[in-house]
Formats: C-alpha cells, sequence, structure tokens
C-alpha cells in the first residue's frame, strides 16, 4: 500500500511540477531572461535561507544559552562565530539567584515554624509550673502538717519517754504510797526495782520460791500507771474539793452576810418601832415615822427572806462538800488525806459560824417579836379608845388632843363621865390582872424555863458535836505525820539490808564461780587432748592405705578409658568422613544430570544430604549454606548448553555493539547493524595474560570468550564477557548470570569434594 | 535479553506500521473529503505516522537507559 501511495505522490508530483514547468515556460515567454533569472532567483533563495538559518541559530542561542552550548558543542567552529556574534558565553548565573531566593524563604518559614513550638513549650512549662505549685502547696501543707504530727508525736514520744525514765528515781515515794494500800505488790516491786540487785529472792514477803523477777521495765511501767493514776485520782479529787469548799465558803459567806444585814434589818425595825410607840411627836412626824416604819418593816422582810434563802444554799453547799468529803475518803489514796482534812476542817467552821449568826438572828427575832407584840397591844388599845370617845361624841374628830374650845359643857360632861367610867373599869381591871398576875407569871415562867431548856440542850448539843469534830480533826491529823514518818524510816532501813544482801550474794557467787570454772577447764582439756591424739592416729592409718589402694585403681582405669575412647573416636571420625564424602558425591552426580537444553535436578535434596552428615565441621557446614539459592530450587546449566546459548547470543551482540547509554537512538542501532555486518573479526582468539584498553571492544572480547570456551574454560569466557558495556552487555545479561550461577555451584561442590577427600584421608588408617 | 532485544524489534516494526498505515488512510480521507484529492495529506499523514512510529520505537529501545530526575526542594 505504501508503494501505491508513493506511485500516487510521484504522479501528484509529476503533475504538478509538470503545471509549474508549463507556467514557467509560460512565463519564460514573457520574460526573456526568464532561465538566468530563475538560476540566481534559486541561488538567492538558498542564500536567504541559509542567512536565515544562521540568524535564527544566532537569535536563539542569544536567548537560550544551552542551546548555544550544544550547537557550540556540536557544530565545529560555531564558537568562534558565535563568540564574534554575540559575546563570550555568559557563565551560570540564572540558577544560584533563584536557589538563593528560595533559600531566604525557608528561613522564614523555619522561623515562623520555630515560633510555634517555642509557645507550645512553654505552655507546657506552664502548666508544669503551675501543676507543680499547687502540688508543692499541698506537699507543703502536707509537709506542715507531717511535721506538726511528727512533732506532736515526738512530744508524746519524749514525754512518754521522760515520764518513763523518771519512775525509777522517785520509786520510793510511789512504792511507800502504794505500799499502805498493796504491800505485797510494793515489796516485790521495791524488790525487782533496786538496780544493783541481781537476783532477788526475799523472804520478808513469804513469796513462793520460783518468783520471776519482773523486768525492771515492767515493773516501772506498772509504778508508773499506778502514779499516774494516783495521781490523776488526788488531782480530781483536789479539784472536786476546791470547787466543793470554794462554792460552799460563797454560800456560806452570803448567807452569813445576809443574816448580818437581816440582823441589822431587824434591830432597826424593833428600834424604830419602839421609837413610834414610845414618842409623843406631833402627827405629821408620827406619819412619817409611821412611813419609815413600814419601810422598815419591809425591809426587814425581804432581808430575812433573802436570808433564809442563802442559809438554804449555804446548807445545800456544805452538804454537797460533805458528801464530796466522803466521796474522796472512800477512795482511800494516802496523798489525799490532808486535802480531806483541810477540807474538813473549813467544813467545821463554816458551819460553826453559820449556827452562831442563825443564833443571832433568831434572838433578835424574838425580841422583835416581844416588840411587836407589844406595839400591837397597845395600837388595840389606842383603837378601842379612839371607838369608844367617837361612839361617845361622834362629831368629834380623831385627834382629840389639839381639841380645846370647841367641845360644849354637855359633851365635856359626857366625856368626863366616860373618862370616869373608863377609869373605873380600868381599875377593875387592874386588880383582877393584879390578882392573876402572879398566876401568869409562873406559867410563863415556866413555859421560859421549857424554852430555855431545850435552847440550852441545843446549844450543848451542837457545841458538843463541834469539839468532837475538832478532836477528830485533830487526831486525823496526827495519825497522818506519825505514818509518813514510820514509812520513811522503814524504808530506808529495808533499802539498807537489801543492798547489804545484794552485795554479799555476788561476792560469794563471783568467787565460786571463777573456782568452779577453773577446775572445769582444767579436766576438760586434758580428756580432750587424750581424745584428739588417739583418733589422729587411727584417721591417718586409715587415709594412707586407702589412698594407695585408690591410686592404683585409678590408674588403671584410666588406661583402659582412653584407650577406648581413642578408638571410638577414630572410628566415628572415619564413619563421618565416609558419609560426607557419599553425599558429596551425590553433589556431584546432581550436576552432572543436567542435559543440553535444561538445567539439572534442583540441588535441595543433595545439599540437605550434604549439611546432614557434616554436621560438626563449620567449614562444611558454611560451604554447604553457600550454595545458591537458585541452584538449589531450579538447579544449574551445564558448560555444553552454555557454550550452545553462547554462539546465538554473540551474533545479537555483534550487532548492538555500538549501542550504550548515550548514543541509543534508531539511527545508531542501524549504523551497528552496518558495523555488524561488515566488520570481520576472528572466530577465536586466545586472550592476552594482561587485557588493555584496546582489548575491550566487544568484538575481541567475544572472540576471546569464544576462544576460552572452547577450552573449556568457563571462569575466563565469563570475565570476558563481564567486561562488555552498554547494550551488548544488557544483552548477554542472562547468559551471564546463569554462567554465573554454575560456576558457583561447580566451585562450591569441588570444595566440597576436597575437602571430604582430605578428611577421609586423614581418618583413614593404614593397615 | 536477547529475547527481549528481538521482542522489542517485532513491537516497533509492528507498531510503526500500523501508525503509517493510519496516517496515509486519515490523509486520504482528509484529501478527499476537504482538500481535494492533493496529495499533501496523503504525505503528511504518512510523514506523521513513520515519525510516531520512529519516536517510539527510540523511547522502547532508549528506556532502560532514562534517567527519571526529579527536583528536590531544600527542605
Amino acid at each position: 500500500m505504501l508503494r501505491v501511495c508513493l506511485r500516487g505522490v510521484k504522479a501528484t508530483a509529476r503533475k504538478n511540477s509538470g503545471r509549474t514547468r508549463l507556467t514557467n515556460l509560460q512565463h519564460n515567454r514573457g520574460y526573456t531572461a526568464g532561465e538566468s533569472s530563475g538560476a540566481s532567483r534559486v541561488v538567492v533563495a538558498g542564500l536567504l535561507t541559509v542567512s536565515g538559518g544562521v540568524g535564527g541559530t544566532i537569535l536563539y542561542a542569544k536567548w537560550d544559552h544551552k542551546f548555544r552550548a550544544a550547537v557550540e558543542k556540536n557544530v565545529p567552529y560555531s564558537e568562534w562565530l558565535l563568540g564574534l556574534a554575540l559575546g563570550p558565553a555568559p557563565q551560570d548565573t540564572g540558577l544560584p539567584i533563584k536557589k538563593r531566593m528560595e533559600s531566604l524563604q525557608p528561613p522564614s518559614m523555619m522561623e515562623k515554624q520555630m515560633r510555634t513550638p517555642t509557645t507550645k513549650p512553654e505552655k507546657k512549662l506552664k502548666e508544669t509550673a503551675e501543676h507543680p505549685a499547687p502540688d508543692a502547696s499541698s506537699a507543703l501543707v502536707q509537709s506542715a502538717q507531717s511535721i506538726q504530727e511528727a512533732s506532736a508525736e515526738a512530744t508524746q514520744i519524749i514525754s512518754a519517754i521522760s515520764e518513763v525514765q523518771s519512775v525509777p528515781a522517785p520509786c520510793d515515794t510511789e512504792a511507800a504510797a502504794t505500799g499502805r494500800e498493796d504491800c505485797k505488790e510494793c515489796n516485790d516491786h521495791t524488790v525487782a526495782m533496786e538496780p544493783t540487785a541481781v537476783l532477788q529472792k526475799t523472804d520478808s514477803a513469804g513469796t513462793a520460791e520460783p518468783l520471776t523477777e519482773r523486768p525492771v521495765e515492767e515493773v516501772a511501767a506498772r509504778l508508773a500507771q499506778q502514779d499516774q493514776e494516783e495521781n490523776n485520782v488526788v488531782a480530781s479529787v483536789s479539784a472536786s474539793l476546791e470547787d466543793s469548799l470554794a462554792s460552799s465558803a460563797q454560800a456560806t459567806l452570803q448567807a452569813i452576810g445576809a443574816q448580818e444585814a437581816a440582823l441589822q434589818a431587824i434591830g432597826q425595825h424593833t428600834h424604830k418601832l419602839k421609837e413610834a410607840m414610845e414618842a409623843e411627836a406631833p402627827s405629821e412626824e408620827k406619819s412619817t415615822q409611821w412611813k419609815d416604819l413600814e419601810t422598815a418593816l419591809a425591809d426587814r422582810t425581804t432581808s430575812m427572806n433573802v436570808a433564809k434563802t442563802a442559809l438554804l444554799k449555804a446548807n445545800e453547799a456544805l452538804d454537797s462538800l460533805k458528801s464530796v468529803i466522803d466521796k474522796s475518803k472512800g477512795l482511800k489514796v494516802a496523798a489525799a488525806r490532808p486535802l480531806i482534812l483541810a477540807a474538813e476542817e473549813n467544813l467545821h467552821k463554816m458551819v460553826v459560824d453559820l449556827d452562831k449568826v442563825v443564833s443571832k438572828v433568831q434572838s433578835a427575832e424574838s425580841e422583835a417579836k416581844i416588840v411587836a407584840q407589844y406595839s400591837e397591844l397597845v395600837n388595840e388599845a389606842k383603837q378601842q379608845f379612839h371607838r369608844e370617845v367617837s361612839s361617845l361624841t361622834p362629831e368629834i374628830q380623831a385627834n382629840w388632843k389639839g381639841l380645846t374650845g370647841k367641845l360644849s359643857t354637855d359633851d365635856l360632861n359626857a366625856l368626863i363621865a366616860h373618862a370616869h367610867r373608863r377609869i373605873d373599869q380600868l381599875n377593875r381591871e387592874l386588880a383582877e390582872q393584879r390578882v392573876r398576875e402572879q398566876i401568869h407569871i409562873d406559867a410563863a415562867l415556866e413555859q421560859q424555863k421549857l424554852e430555855d431548856q431545850k435552847a440550852l440542850e441545843k446549844a450543848v448539843g451542837t457545841a458538843l458535836q463541834h469539839v468532837k469534830e475538832e478532836a477528830r480533826l485533830e487526831q486525823e491529823k496526827k495519825l497522818a505525820e506519825l505514818r509518813e514518818v514510820i514509812e520513811a524510816e522503814m524504808r530506808t532501813q529495808l533499802r539498807r539490808q537489801a543492798a547489804a544482801h545484794t552485795d554479799h550474794v555476788r561476792d560469794v557467787l563471783k568467787v565460786q564461780e571463777q573456782e568452779l570454772k577453773a577446775e572445769a577447764e582444767q579436766v576438760l582439756s586434758s580428756k580432750m587432748l587424750e581424745q584428739e591424739t588417739r583418733y589422729r592416729q587411727l584417721t591417718q592409718e586409715q587415709l594412707d592405705n586407702f589412698t594407695l589402694d585408690m591410686n592404683a585403681a585409678y590408674a588403671r582405669l584410666k588406661g583402659v578409658e582412653e584407650a577406648i575412647d581413642s578408638h571410638v573416636e577414630a572410628e566415628e571420625e572415619a564413619r563421618k568422613a565416609h558419609q560426607l564424602w557419599l553425599s558429596v558425591e551425590a553433589l556431584n552426580y546432581t550436576l552432572k544430570t543436567a542435559s543440553a537444553e535444561s538445567p539439572s535436578m534442583p540441588l535441595e535434596d543433595a545439599a540437605e544430604a550434604v549439611r546432614a552428615s557434616c554436621v560438626d565441621s563449620d567449614f562444611a557446614l558454611a560451604l554447604a549454606s553457600a550454595l545458591p539459592e537458585k541452584s538449589l530450587k531450579r538447579g544449574v546449566y551445564s558448560e555444553a548448553s552454555l557454550r550452545a546459548r553462547f554462539y546465538s547470543m554473540r551474533s545479537l551482540a555483534r550487532r548492538v555493539a555500538l549501542i550504550d547509554e548515550s548514543h541509543n537512538t534508531l539511527y545508531q542501532y542501524f549504523l551497528s547493524y552496518i558495523q555488524a555486518a561488515l566488520l570481520f573479526e576472528s572466530q577465536q582468539e586466545a586472550p592476552p595474560t594482561q587485557l588493555h584498553s584496546e582489548d575491550l571492544d566487544a568484538f575481541k572480547l567475544l572472540s576471546y570468550a569464544s576462544y576460552c570456551l572452547e577450552h573449556g574454560d568457563l571462569e575466563l569466557a565469563a570475565k570476558l564477557v563481564n567486561q562488555l558495556r552498554g547494550e551488548a552487555r544488557r544483552v548477554v545479561e542472562d547468559w551471564l548470570t546463569e554462567a554465573r550461577l554454575t560456576l558457583e555451584t561447580r566451585q562450591v561442590a569441588s570444595l566440597l569434594s576436597a575437602y571430604a577427600n582430605a578428611v577421609g584421608l586423614g581418618t583413614t588408617q593404614a593397615p | 535479553m536477547a529475547a527481549e532485544h528481538g521482542r522489542k524489534w517485532d513491537r516497533c516494526l509492528a507498531d510503526t506500521a500500523v501508525k503509517t498505515v493510519t496516517g496515509i488512510s486519515v490523509g486520504i480521507v482528509f484529501s478527499v473529503l476537504f482538500f481535494k484529492r492533493r496529495t499533501w495529506p496523503v504525505s503528511f499523514g504518512s510523514g506523521l505516522g513513520l515519525g510516531m512510529g520512529y519516536s517510539n520505537c527510540q523511547h522502547d529501545f532508549r528506556s532502560p537507559y532514562l534517567i527519571h530526575g526529579r527536583v528536590v526542594k531544600d527542605q
């Protein structure tokens, strides 16, 4: 189809050219100098195009420096021309500027990046700072708390220690205090507490023999506890006593004060009453007097009430104090005794004072009663008289003393008559009264005697009581003092006795101990010596005999063992070597199974067998594992097949001999083909011992390789083929890998067989 | 590798042939339809086809030796 097209093209071209020629001829008819003008025209056109092309290249070269460089390289003498036209080629300044710009940009971006990461760590730092701050504060608080706790604990410990330590020193007084109550215990404690005593069994207590000495600390602790309890009790008792004393003292003082006030009020009242009764003052003063009297009466009553209540309170307080004293007496704690005694004394005093004051008040009251009665009677009489007078003379006013000229004679007469009558009456009454006087007086005396007796008895009783109480208190005080003194003396005596006893016993014991020790040591050492010597003799004899026998037997055994081992080893080695040799032979055989076109069997089984049979030899193991993977899986080609392949490959390599990395256009391929067709080299040429640079031509290399292959030297052939470059190299690449594989495998196999042979030779024993 | 070389050539020639013929046929079509049966579209098309085929062929043979570079920025 192409030829048809070409013919068509040619035909059209001819037609066109024909047409142009006709037109040209037509034109030529017009113009006589057409032929010359046509030639000149062609020349001109040609010159124009050439100059246009040159100018174009020059302009383009001016614009594009790479193009200029390419042109200068390829076209000879263009450098001179371009240099003439444009000046020398400029250096490359364009790119670095760009690079600098780019480099300028990144630092700015990097700065931005730097800034953002730095803010993050700052934030993190702040957070961590905040966290440690509360943590620190909390930790501080905690530490403060812990410090406080620790300090509290320390103080507790210190106080406890101090308490414990302080116990042994005042043990005497405590023991004395407790001794009165728990004597037995006390004795034991005192006995155990003696710091100089070592082992003390006093018979005074009469306790059983194996009374284990309590440890000092326990006793001290117990005593300390007891002391503490006592102290607590004493403190509480004293506190309660003081309280009750204070309250009762207060109450009694109050009561006494109130009673005295009542006394005074009563006295005043009676005085005023007496005054009011006896005095004959004018009416206004009388009224004021009566008023004062009323106020005094009111005062008296209030003070009496106050006194009563105060008295009640005081009695209550005294009762409570008594109960407290009784209670504290019931506790039977010795140290509180003086306090109790003092409290009792105070109580007694207060009671006495209170009684005195009460008696005073009572006497004053009785006086006041008498005066009040008297005043009542007087008042009554007065009132009666008033009534009579008023009944007689109704129109006259009450205060009849002031009247002088107002009364009429009748009235006066009546009044006088009345008065006379009254006088008569009164005289009669008086006579009666005189008669009855004695009787009344006797009766009153009798009554008074009785009352006096009662009062006397009461007073005597109270006085007796007081005296008894005082005597008892004094007795108790004396008892207490005496007891203390006796106790202290007893203690000192006991201590002395105990000290003397302990000293004596200690000395005796020491002496005894030493004596006994010396004796026993002597006996022991002599006996031991005897035994030692005898024993050593016997053992030595036995040892000597035994070692002799053992040495003989051992030597013999060793000899026998060595002989056997060497035999066994040798046999083992021989067996192994044999096995190895067999496996290597198998490997070689598999290598030979390669046919003309296909590779050999996979060498895996054979290699496995070789590995199994040379487990202890590192060298053989290394070799066995050095077999290339592909040969194990797929097998290797034989040398013959490689040789055959080489020839087909050779022609192809020749054909692409001119192609390499840079020259690889299709035109080059065409040239290369022509070269292969036209170049004749010898089929086989012996390679020199040293390769020079001109020997590295593809054709030569191939002929060398061919020679090597013909002479069976695959290795050298592979080496030579390895020197090919470019497309030729690519074409022969797989042949080369195959050749390498085969060579490797063969090398390993030959090494293994050499090794096996050597080992086998080494282990075979000469008959 | 030797086989590869042969295969490349086969591909090359087939490809060129196809392209040329296609070019010629397109040229003929164009010439008939638009250009009043002139010859130049045909030759133009055949030239196009041949050129494309040649270029492809060359690229194929060159492909092992082509280095594909990339501009690596400084960052």
